[in-house]
């Protein structure tokens, strides 16, 4: 037998380890943060790696949780060995099929690494609310609590599984034990398989469906067998924790690693005990044996198998001296006598009085950790304080500040148990400056020494540009276990300058500790650099300061901005964690085998920045006193409303935790528009408007991702009170002589992405390369520009009914209700909201599917989504992944009941009313903007008149009159939902024909979960599950739609031609029956130049691959055809859009013939689309014979 | 007809080889070749500067916002397997050096030192049977010498014919001072042969977009005069071989190439106009010229108007100067 293998690796990486070699078929669906198990098979599953019998597994994405149930139940019917990987709302979506699994006894594991569930808001966080919300499905329930036992509990379940016939739940905490590397003791491939007897698998391959045996299975039964059938069942559920204690007991003999079902830990005569399962119980040992050492009689049950729960090993596992019981579940059920846990333990408590055991016990039940909330030793002594005393409050909280209902403990944050031995340190960093790369590279360069143990685990903040990284890794001689960030660090890294004005990063810094940070400030005169509440700290704490320039040496060894590789050798020399030449030499041969296939050079630019990194380092003298006496930056202005300050502010400032219960919205609603509020340093470089060669066409703003690009129409006079360097132009065009045109950049929240600067079609006579709007060094421009972004957005909005919404030059004035997402920088998909919010804003109720564009729409702290001067803008929400269709639909049949209510009762107080306003109010057609503003004015009319009617009718009127106002229903979602889980949902509201409008953000790929495949994503396009080129075409969304005849449909793509766009937008609003737009959306998981990402949408037009095209049902009515082409014919080849990608390009590095092959395909199926759609815009009128002719009925019209 | 020839001391059957192009560069076009009756095959240029490009974008576009977001720590999946440029190069070299009975020799353009001996140590492990240096260097650095230049040239032919064992030859520019002593100091250098002449990428202007335009043309007859003439004058004057380039549309220019000198003569521009079983009409085409004019093998043929056969070489020039200048008409538009 081979030697163990000793690896530093994520939970989720440990338990997909044994899944994969333990399976045929695996059907999947992307879902945070399982998602890494389903890639990683597949990945394997690519590299041809077998399972323990020698073949190698099939992986397969399917469009839901609900499809991947499906497709498990069918492949383990009929005699598969299968297994997926779930989490969160998407185990919610197996349940049906898990009963029916489970019915059947068919052995199989899920993996679930356990999610919060979305309910006043979305979390992607770990707690175990999904798992507990199927625990009546009948599969047996195995929680492990650290990567290790991820690993070795992933074997129990399907060595149990197959045993027991009862398909196994296998769940650990999400993010916690998921995403947390440490060191991990693989099982050997002959292990795994020795201890899974063949005669097992072959017995349940004989219980399969076959035409060779038949049977039928999944009949209907009725009154008369169902009940008895249904107990049949028994005897395997009682079976299966001997069975199970049985394969940890093989497990054992293998590994020496022994398991319980109820692991007992602490005194053997303990009289306080606590009780739970997942990471947190990892946290309970660590505290235990703290406690015991200091003599306290204290003691914990660990649960592995919570279902079937196994009470008489419970009780067997409780010391008989046990005086009082705190049951901890990770999880809430409102409304419950108890959570389910807590629940377990008093019906066995309950049971064995009942039979006649007659301990005196107090037992009480608590919550701690939903969604990855810290659970701290200190936590878990005030939980053994709790039951200590004569009357302990049950239905606890612990972790939180509830100051509603009072239900949380109290405990001591500077309880700290963290072991001397322990090396901890924490690293601030940037998303894009390869931090936390760097911190996986350390954890696997230490973790390979034969003593060391290593453990990481990485904090994100919510934003997908500009975003911190907090990396927290531990070093020690013994296995790491602290389930918990670090408290008391002995190094603190801070990886850009800027954290240290805006974030508390030395809060953690333990006294003596070392504080390394990168600035361009040398040793001597960074001190005056730092904010004298950071100067306290340092002198306070008798840190060693050091300071390095390390963009200066990443450039100097040609690294560019990549300072990775300079941070960890500074760490590595500073920490001693590894004796300094070993450390350089462990981190030289890491960077040969990186690097190795990319050159010479490169290793060779990397060794120098090695080197030059220990050359760099510098050790400040701290002096005795500060020098500066202020605090860190306020993270919100103190012009905010109230309730940012208090609670947005402290979110953003990373003290969210410290925030009471009554501090929070109970019913998830929050206020609009917070980004504006927050204060971001993102670019370094920003856009600079030259006014003089600036033309005014709205170009650049239109294409701005972040709507950080603002345009307004001002009188001159208005400049009076303008700052000296705020710029302006004369409005062009004839009329305006005394009206100046100001573009004017918000310069906080720009990425510094430059779609702007490659829109601008105006460029200097003199100066070829200077368009009117050019890139430049922000700090020297910061101060003045963030005077004259306050002085614009004091300029009056423009009057709606003066703006010209036919034109991209009139819509740039138009205010967006959509600004600084925290979407990446150069987003393709957010300058398409932002459109809608200009153009219906103020009317518009937007349902958006769970993806990117909820997560930088609606992910706090702050929500891009705002509202106008009036008060008006966008009502957004976010209900499920695969629901959006329907919920927006929803809204719709809201809309128009209380619209129709509003009819009726203006009919019935139609007497008390103004018969001409009635009129006016119902027979407004609200076509165009000033309509719609004599609307409004209508129903302030309306408004005051029914303030002078007492009667119930007008009450009810007041509350659905704006309903008169014709609502704008918006329903957003990527093409994952689209496509995918959505589809059939999107499907039956076209068919409704109810007026909504679909928006559908085609990415042509999972972009929020990391780039899994969809369906539409282009044939020979490379992605997660579709590693090989996908081998099928793009689904023909817009066709599918088209086929109904009366759904509105178009597909553009702003950077090809933005007034389509805009045209698109406007026929799909004022269309009344239900409309659908697909907009092409570059995206970073194409693997192109962001900046250039508008030319590739020109390209991707050009090429044919995405045809431009109006369907619009209402020219039927007018006897012309409603289908127009509004590109031309194919006029360059799809491989020049292609080449520009690594989605394409990749394919044809490792498989050049299925690339030529795949790419020759795709270039036949675009001519054979493009011909239908010839075809399509053409018939019907025997003028209209190509594409160009159809593209001017539509100009006629 | 022998039209046997050797070219940086490998025998081939006949002058005509496949200069660098398209059909080079891939194993089906590099066997068509073949089989259509090519001497050689020249693959294109390994060009260091943009393979390195490329590999660098590759990295930065497939790692970009990796590790950043906690739903998304990637957003490609990990590929077995994935190569460069440089890989599928020496993939493709390798397999046509196993399947071709014919020489194929591989060629680099380098820009640092590393490039040119790492990239020839590779060519020749993958199979390459020589090296063709192509030296593309515009010397744009205006405080940057004649002999500054030269030397580069020079230093890079002493490194790569230190670090491999196989032939190697220099595509040159004709854009010295004196060809003639450039030629032959690289040939002391180290180099097995001469590849006249290298044909510059000279960049054109689109006035309306303000850009550079990128266009090729292919070479044209008219384009033979400069390589005729440096042929002629170094044929039997330097050690090594010589290879003619440039402008062969018909046997004819492969005549007159090998009357100025040249062992070997290559040919892109046809081939690509015409497809690669162009190559047997102008092998044809050779032999039936040689025959109808009583050639009795190559060696008759080769070099008899070169400049050696003269006694007076500046004489000769200025000759043919002035009466080219003598018999320019007028064309009717001016």
């Amino acid at each position: 037998m081979s030697k163990p293998r000793v690896v530093t690796i994520e939970g989720n990486e440990a338990a997909a380890h044994v899944a994969y070699r333990l399976s045929e078929i695996c059907a999947i669906y992307p879902i945070t943060p399982s998602s890494p198990m389903g890639e990683m098979a597949d990945q394997w599953a690519n590299h041809k790696i077998p399972n323990v019998w020698g073949h190698v597994p099939v992986i397969t994405q399917m469009q839901s949780e609900g499809g991947v149930a499906g497709a498990f139940h069918g492949a383990v019917q009929s005699g598969g060995l299968t297994t997926t990987f779930t989490a969160s709302q998407g185990l919610l979506l197996m349940i049906p099929n898990m009963y029916k699994i489970a019915g059947e006894l068919n052995p199989a594991v899920f993996h679930v690494a356990a999610r919060s569930l979305a309910a006043q808001g979305l979390s992607i966080f770990g707690d175990h609310q999904d798992v507990m919300a199927v625990r009546a499905t009948g599969f047996a329930m195995l929680c492990s609590s650290s990567p290790q036992e991820a690993h070795d509990l992933a074997m129990v379940a399907h060595m149990a599984t197959l045993e027991s016939r009862v398909p196994f739940l296998h769940f650990f905490d999400g993010f916690r034990t998921s995403h947390e590397i440490n060191r991990v003791e693989l099982l050997p491939d002959e292990t795994i398989h020795e201890l899974v007897p063949d005669h097992l698998v072959l017995e349940h391959r004989q219980r399969g469906l076959s035409p060779e045996r038949p049977f039928i299975r999944g009949t209907s039964q009725n009154p008369d067998v169902y009940f008895q059938a249904r107990e049949s069942v028994n005897r395997y559920y009682a079976e299966v924790p001997g069975i199970v204690q049985r394969c940890m007991d093989r497990l054992a003999e293998s590994t020496g690693r022994p398991y319980r079902l109820f692991q007992y830990f602490g005194d053997p005569e303990a009289e306080r005990v606590v009780v739970l399962m997942g990471s947190g119980a990892e946290t309970v040992r660590e505290t235990v044996d703290r406690l015991t050492g200091a003599g306290e009689k204290v003691g914990a049950i660990q649960i592995h198998l919570f279902r079937p729960f196994a009470g008489g090993d419970f009780m067997a596992a409780l010391p008989k001296t046990a005086r009082a019981l705190a049951v901890l579940d990770r999880t809430k059920e409102p409304g419950s006598s108890g959570e389910p846990l807590y629940q377990e333990v008093l019906t066995c408590l309950a049971e064995a009085a009942t039979n006649g055991d007659d301990r005196d016990l107090k037992v009480i039940g608590g919550r701690y950790g939903l969604s990855s909330k810290e659970f701290t030793p200190a936590m878990v002594r005030a939980v053994f304080d709790q039951i200590g005393k004569p009357a302990p409050r049950n239905h606890f909280t612990i972790g939180i500040h509830d100051d509603v209902s009072g239900t949380s403990l109290d405990f001591d944050p500077s309880y700290v148990i963290e072991d001397d031995d322990t090396y901890q340190a924490m690293f601030f960093g940037l998303g894009a400056d390869g931090t936390v790369g760097a911190n996986k590279n350390t954890i696997k360069i230490i973790g390979e020494e034969p003593d060391i143990h290593a453990q990481g685990y990485f904090v994100y903040d919510s934003k997908k540009s500009g975003s911190q990284t907090v990396s927290h890794l531990r070093f020690g001689p013994r296995p790491i276990r602290s389930a918990y960030l670090i408290q008391s660090a002995n190094f603190i890294g801070c990886h850009q300058f800027s954290f240290v004005e805006n974030t508390d990063v030395l809060r953690y810094a333990a006294p003596g500790a070392v504080f390394l940070l990168n600035t361009d400030h040398s040793a001597d005169t960074v001190w005056n650099a730092l904010p004298g509440a950071v100067q306290r700290q340092i002198i306070d704490k008798k840190l060693r300061f050091y300071v390095i320039d390390a963009y200066a040496v990443a450039e100097a060894a040609n690294l560019g901005r990549r300072i990775n590789t300079v941070m960890q050798v500074a760490f590595f020399a500073l920490s001693g964690v590894l004796a300094r030449d070993v450390a350089i030499e462990r981190i030289k041969s890491s960077i040969e085998k990186t690097y190795r296939r990319k050159g010479e050079s490169i290793i060779r630019q990397n060794f120098a920045a090695v080197d030059r990194a220990l050359d760099a380092l510098q050790e400040v003298s701290v002096p005795e006193a500060t020098t500066r006496d202020d605090e860190l930056s306020l993270p919100v202005p103190e012009a905010a409303p109230e309730f940012v300050r208090r609670v947005t502010g402290a979110m953003i400032a990373g003290l969210g935790d410290d925030l009471p219960v009554s501090a929070l919205p109970d019913d998830g609603t929050w206020p609009s528009g917070t980004t504006a509020w927050e204060r971001r340093d993102l670019s370094r470089q920003i856009p600079v408007w030259r006014p003089d060669l600036c033309i005014q066409c709205g170009n650049c703003a239109l294409v701005c991702p972040h709507s950080v690009i603002r345009s307004k129409f001002y009188p001159e006079s208005l400049l009076e009170e303008a700052p000296t360097d705020f710029r302006s132009a004369p409005l062009r065009g004839r009329g305006y002589p005394e009206i100046r045109y100001t573009l004017q950049v918000h310069v906080g929240h720009c990425t510094g992405c430059t779609l702007c600067v490659d829109a601008c079609p105006a460029r200097s006579p003199d100066e070829p390369e200077v368009r009117a709007i050019n890139m430049a060094e922000k700090d020297p421009l910061m101060e003045s520009e963030r005077r004259n972004v306050e002085f614009f957005r004091s300029l009056p909005e423009a009057d709606r009914g003066r703006i010209d919404f036919s034109t991209v030059r009139g819509v740039q004035h138009l205010t967006p209700l959509f600004e600084f997402p925290g979407a990446c920088a150069g987003c393709g998909e957010t300058p398409y909201l932002r459109l809608v919010s200009q153009l219906f804003g103020d009317r518009a109720i937007i349902a958006n599917a769970t993806g990117c564009s909820s997560i930088y729409g609606g992910n706090l702290p702050t929500t891009p989504w705002a509202k106008n001067a009036e008060g008006r803008g966008p009502a957004w929400s976010n209900s499920l992944f695969e629901d959006n269709a329907e919920f927006g639909f929803g809204f719709r049949l809201t809309a128009d009941t209380q619209r129709a209510e509003a009819e009726t009762l203006l009919g019935r107080l139609e007497d008390q009313l103004d018969a001409g306003l009635i009129s006016a109010l119902l027979n407004s057609s609200q076509d165009d903007e000033s309509e719609i503003r004599e609307q409004r004015e209508r129903l302030e009319r309306l408004r005051s008149l029914l303030a002078e009617i007492d009667a119930p009718e007008a009450r009810h009127l007041e509350s659905v009159a704006e309903q008169l106002v014709r609502r704008s229903v918006w329903i957003v979602g990527g093409d994952g939902w689209a496509y995918d889980i959505g589809y059939g949902g999107l499907d039956h509201v076209l068919s409704l024909g109810r007026n909504v409008n679909i928006l559908v953000l085609d990415t042509e790929v999972y972009s929020n979960t990391g780039g899994q495949v969809s369906k539409a994503t282009p044939l020979a396009a490379v992605a997660k599950f579709a590693v090989g080129g996908k081998a099928t075409p793009k689904k023909d969304l817009a066709l599918q739609a088209i086929s109904y005849g009366n759904v509105y449909v178009a597909r553009i793509a702003m950077g090809a031609n933005p007034q389509q766009t805009l045209l698109a937008f406007r026929e799909a609003e004022r269309y009344p029956g239900p409309s659908l737009i697909l907009a092409y959306s570059h995206c970073i998981a194409h693997g192109i130049d962001m900046r250039f990402g508008m030319r590739q949408q020109k390209l991707a037009v050009s090429s044919g691959h995405w045809p431009l095209m109006r369907y619009n049902p209402v020219l039927r009515n007018e006897g012309r055809n409603p289908f127009m082409l509004d590109s031309q014919r194919p006029r360059s080849s799809l491989r020049e859009y292609a080449e520009r990608e690594i989605r394409y390009r990749v394919l044809s590095s490792t498989n050049p013939k299925n690339a030529e092959r795949l790419m020759a395909l795709a270039q036949e199926d675009i001519v054979v689309r493009w011909g239908v759609y010839e075809e399509m815009a053409t018939r019907g009128d025997a003028a209209f014979h190509f594409a160009g002719a159809a593209r001017e009925t539509r100009t006629k019209a | 007809m022998d039209l046997r020839t050797e070219y940086l001391g490998l025998e081939l059957s006949h002058p005509i080889v496949a200069s660098p192009s398209p059909l080079t560069a891939e194993l089906d076009g590099i066997l068509r070749l073949e089989e259509s009756g090519a001497a050689a095959v020249i693959m294109p240029s390994l060009f260091e500067e943009q393979l390195r490009k490329e590999s660098e974008a590759t990295e930065r576009l497939m790692a970009a916002g990796e590790q950043s977001f906690p739903e998304a720590m990637s957003y490609f999946p990990e590929i077995a397997g994935r190569h460069g440029g440089l890989d599928r190069y020496l993939d493709v070299l390798r397999r046509a050096s196993e399947a071709a009975d014919i020489p194929i020799i591989a060629s680099i353009n380098g820009i640092t030192g590393d490039g040119w001996v790492g990239y020839a140590t590779g060519l020749e492990q993958a199979g390459a049977s020589a090296i063709e240096l192509n030296i593309y260097y515009i010397p744009a650095d205006l405080a940057e010498s004649g002999r500054d230049v030269e030397e580069r040239y020079l230093e890079v032919v002493r490194a790569v014919k230190a670090a491999v064992s196989i032939p190697v030859s220099v595509k040159l520019g004709p854009c010295f001072s004196a060809i003639g002593q450039m030629a032959r100091e690289i040939v002391w250098a180290g180099a097995d042969g001469l590849v006249l002449f290298n044909r510059f990428y000279q960049p054109d202007f689109d006035i309306d977009k303000l850009e550079i335009a990128r266009t090729l043309d292919l070479s044209v007859p008219a384009e033979i005069r400069l390589g005729l003439l440096w042929l002629a004058v170094l044929y039997g004057r330097v050690g090594g071989s010589l290879a003619a380039s440039t402008g062969v549309e018909t046997y004819r220019e492969v005549v007159k190439y090998l009357m100025a000198g040249a062992d070997v003569v290559m040919t892109t521009a046809s081939l690509l106009r015409h497809g690669p079983e162009y190559l047997a009409r102008l092998r044809e085409g050779l032999s039936d010229w040689l025959l109808e004019h009583d050639y009795n093998s190559l060696e008759d043929v080769r070099g008899c108007m070169s400049l050696d056969r003269v006694p007076d070489a500046s004489a000769y020039e200025r000759a043919n100067y002035i009466r080219i200048l003598e018999e320019f008409e007028t064309p009717e538009y001016a």
